[in-house]
């Protein structure tokens, strides 16, 4: 089966690496992947996306509306980006925004909630917040690996959790696979529990 | 072997495939990753560089090729400008050895000055274009190229664009890299020495040749066409033939066909694919070169056939097409929906605008504010450059009043200099484009008794295209450790009687050095060295003693790190962001911002 998973966030936020964990895990299982990412400018700060498409696919980009699930690690991003949605389509967004980088603040920040509510108005949602589940890990870095969890706890990945957890054995240093696994454990439980 | 690629990388695995024996280019979005990937494969009796510049790396490579090696070139599209003086020259001349000239297309332009087309610069060369739709085709077809270029002792231009360059796929792989044994170069002055005889005759051969080449290419795999008896025909290049077949899925109604080698124009391939087709719609990226040769065609062999694309306005001239527009043009064109149902987004709210910054922490970020802070009030005007820095532009900063292209600064400000008296100019240039095209400039500026200030900011890599080597830098892609080429010692060679160094990051030496030299006459230079944050280990973190914070955001206006962020109680700092730059601290008015106790080593 088709499916198109794109990730979106801000540069910096890890993306580039949750792309490439789904990519190779599907080609473990045996699919077809092909993918893309923005590389260049965009990544200092500016909006990033990475295209996943498992099976048969022709454009490098996921075309409007056909996307199955959006990794949303930013909510406006989430926002931009649900063009890409199918009408039935999943989001798992962290609700923290990163404020846009500017002269002063305050005519730059904007309000997340108005990002969550117009999400809930037009798609299936998982709602996280990545400062609290990322608290016991010391940083939002890990972000990226609990969104995996997530997406493979709520069964919309279209990979299974043996091979996403056997991608991060081969992917991540020893030093870092210990947490990075609990921090993909912690996604898992919150993605079994969500409500879709 | 199996390996998941990126378009880049299976260019570069290709060309091993095919033997090649050297590789020289220079970093450029999107072209970097090509030579990256080869350093990364065992790849023992490959000669691989990154070149000073792209005019160097083909010439490297050229002189390979005459002593019949196989040789590689990669660069991004504007590389080629500066390549093309060789390029057109060698075009002439020809090559023996296989010959490859990898010139990556930027449509958007997502990542580029300009919005040029590589297949031009194969028809006013006069060299055969290949252009590939996807990473599983570029593995093949880079493997073609070097077979017709030896075939027809010609080099060959490789046009991928960004969006196959940065897409991935799983493609099977040769495991073991061979180089191709050759037999080096053998004298031969009427050959190798070009002279307006040896052009003269040269182009007669060549216009011959190339007849014959199109011939060839009419029958290459991969000139396509599908469903040869439909009135209605599509031809469509590089990744626009991807977007109609993901438009077309399960329709076969149509005549699809694809040209996938621009220059020499397979005319009688073209010529079978339209026969009794009514009308024809052109989608490719750039420039309407297909479109163009289609007109031509039908205009000598008086074909009654409608040729519709770019020059009637369906297609868009400028930025990269999709398949949502794609899908649109086609709509009308079949009068069938082809589209995908869509989320209605019309009622979405405002989104935060993200223009790309400045690393937090970058020192370039100083090197600006000082040089601000010491014109402030003065008229001054500042010439940028490419890489990182140009993003210096971005508010607050706003230091970059001109940007051209690579090495422009510094010639700019002399320009500059001579017709507005009233001013003081500057040029900001990296340390890699420093190599690259700025040393001719600052001879310039001393010969020609410019008075401007240079400032060479030196971060020691190649940051924006992905932190390459370069001769600052004391390492090279054969992975040795080598002399350090040292720019100061470049400029008092070259004749600039000041020149200082100075660390960024220490706001009051650096806003010093700039008014010092401000004062003095003539070319002065100052070297702003610290290395990249995105490469460097970050010195530690600073944090905000809220007590002593009087919110007036002061660091904030004034140098914009991302690391900062205004509250309602005060300014905060990022520390997943903070690298201890320590600017922010030296320009706090009240010392409300210090060190992070015990983050630094
Ligand atoms: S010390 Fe200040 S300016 Fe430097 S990175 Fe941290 S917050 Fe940014
Ligand atoms: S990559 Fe390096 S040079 Fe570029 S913005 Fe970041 S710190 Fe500055």
């Amino acid at each position: 089966m088709n499916k198109d998973i794109l990730i979106c966030g801000v540069g910096g936020q890890g993306t580039v690496l949750a792309s490439k964990i789904i990519a190779s895990a599907a080609m473990e299982e045996k699919k077809t992947v092909h993918s893309a990412e923005t590389i260049g400018m965009a990544q200092r700060g500016g909006s990033v996306t990475s295209h996943v498409r498992i099976g048969e696919s022709y454009s490098p980009l996921i075309p409007h509306g056909s996307a199955d699930l959006l990794l949303a690690f930013e909510p406006g991003e989430a926002v931009r980006n649900i063009k890409y949605l199918k009408k039935d389509g999943v989001v798992i967004v962290n609700t923290v925004p990163t404020d846009p980088v500017g002269a002063s603040s305050e005519d730059n920040s904007y309000d997340a909630s108005v990002m969550t509510d117009y999400l809930l108005k037009k798609c299936k949602c998982i709602f996280v917040n990545s400062e609290e589940v990322c608290k016991e890990f010391g940083s939002s870095k890990f972000f990226n690996i609990v969104i995996l969890g997530i997406a493979t706890g709520a069964d919309v990945l279209g990979v299974s959790f043996d091979t996403v957890q056997d991608q991060l054995t081969k992917r991540i240093p020893q030093k870092f696979l210990e947490i990075n696994k609990k921090a993909f454990m912690k996604g898992y439980e919150i993605g079994s529990n969500a409500q879709i | 072997m199996k390996e998941y690629l990126m378009g880049n990388g299976a260019i570069a695995l290709g060309a091993m495939a095919a033997g090649v024996n050297l590789v020289a280019g220079y970093p450029g979005t999107p072209s970097s990753e090509i030579i990256e990937t080869l350093s990364k494969y065992p790849h023992e009796g490959l000669h691989l560089e990154w070149s000073v510049n792209e005019k160097a790396a083909l010439e490297v490579a050229a002189a390979a090729a005459y002593s019949g090696a196989r040789a590689m070139v990669t660069m991004k599209q504007v590389g080629l400008n500066v390549a093309s003086d060789p390029l057109m020259s060698l075009a002439y001349v020809g090559v023996k050895g296989g010959m490859v000239i990898v010139s990556a297309d930027d449509p958007g332009p997502i990542s580029s000055q300009t919005e040029q087309d590589t297949r031009r610069f194969a028809d006013f060369c006069r060299i055969p274009v290949f252009d590939p739709a996807t990473p599983e085709e570029a593995y093949v077809m880079i493997q073609d190229a070097f077979e017709y270029s030896e075939k027809y002792s010609t080099p060959v231009l490789f046009r991928p664009t960004t969006r196959v360059c940065h897409a991935y796929a799983s493609i099977d792989v040769e495991d073991i890299y061979k180089p191709r044994e050759y037999e080096g170069f053998v004298k031969d002055s009427k050959r190798w020495v070009i002279f307006p005889r040896l052009s003269y005759i040269n182009h007669g051969n060549i216009e011959k040749r190339n007849v014959s080449i199109a011939e060839d290419l009419s029958s290459y795999g991969f000139n396509s066409v599908a469903c040869p008896a439909a009135k209605k025909a599509i031809v469509a290049s590089g990744v626009s033939y991807s977007y109609v077949k993901e438009c077309l899925k399960g329709n076969t109604d149509v005549r699809l066909i694809r040209v996938a080698t621009a220059f020499p124009f397979p005319e009688s391939f073209m010529l079978e694919a339209l026969k009794g087709a009514d009308e024809v719609l052109c989608f490719e990226e750039l420039s309407p070169y297909i479109e163009e040769q289609i007109l031509k065609l039908s205009g000598r062999h008086k074909l009654a056939i409608e040729v519709r694309g770019k020059l009637d306005g369906e297609v868009p001239h400028n930025g990269e097409l999709s398949v949502e527009i794609v899908a649109k043009i086609l709509k009308e064109y079949l009068g069938e929906d082809i589209g995908l149902e869509q989320i209605d987004v019309s009622d979405s709210p405002g989104l935060p605008v993200r223009p790309p910054v400045l690393c937090a922490g970058c020192p370039h970020r100083g090197s600006f504010y000082a040089v601000k802070r010491a014109m402030q009030g003065k008229k001054a005007y500042f010439c940028g450059d490419i890489g990182c820095y140009t993003l210096g532009n971005a508010m607050p900063l706003d230091m970059v009043d001109t940007c051209l292209c690579m090495g422009a600064g510094i010639t700019m400000a002399q320009g500059l200099d001579h017709v507005n008296e009233d001013a003081t100019s500057f040029a900001f240039v990296g340390d890699s484009t420093f190599f690259a095209s700025g040393i001719t400039g600052v001879i310039n500026a001393v010969y020609n008794e410019a008075d401007m200030i240079l400032c060479v900011l030196d971060n020691s890599t190649t940051a924006m295209t992905g932190h390459q080597p370069h001769p600052g830098t004391g390492k090279n892609m054969m992975g040795n450790i080598v002399d350090k080429v040292d720019i100061e010692k470049v400029l008092r060679g070259i004749g600039v009687k000041t020149v200082m160094t100075v660390d960024p990051l220490d706001l009051k030496k650096s806003v010093e050095a700039v008014k010092d030299c401000a004062s003095l006459k003539g070319v002065k230079a100052i070297i702003f060295k610290s290395p990249c944050i995105a490469i460097a280990k970050p010195s530690g973190k600073c944090c905000v003693d809220s007590e002593k914070c009087i919110n007036c955001k002061k660091c904030i206006r004034e140098i914009g790190c991302p690391a900062l962020a205004g509250t309602e109680k005060g300014v905060s700092i990022d520390m997943d962001l903070c690298t201890g730059c320590g600017l922010c601290e030296q320009i706090c008015p009240v010392e409300a911002i210090r060190d992070l106790e015990g983050s630094r080593s």
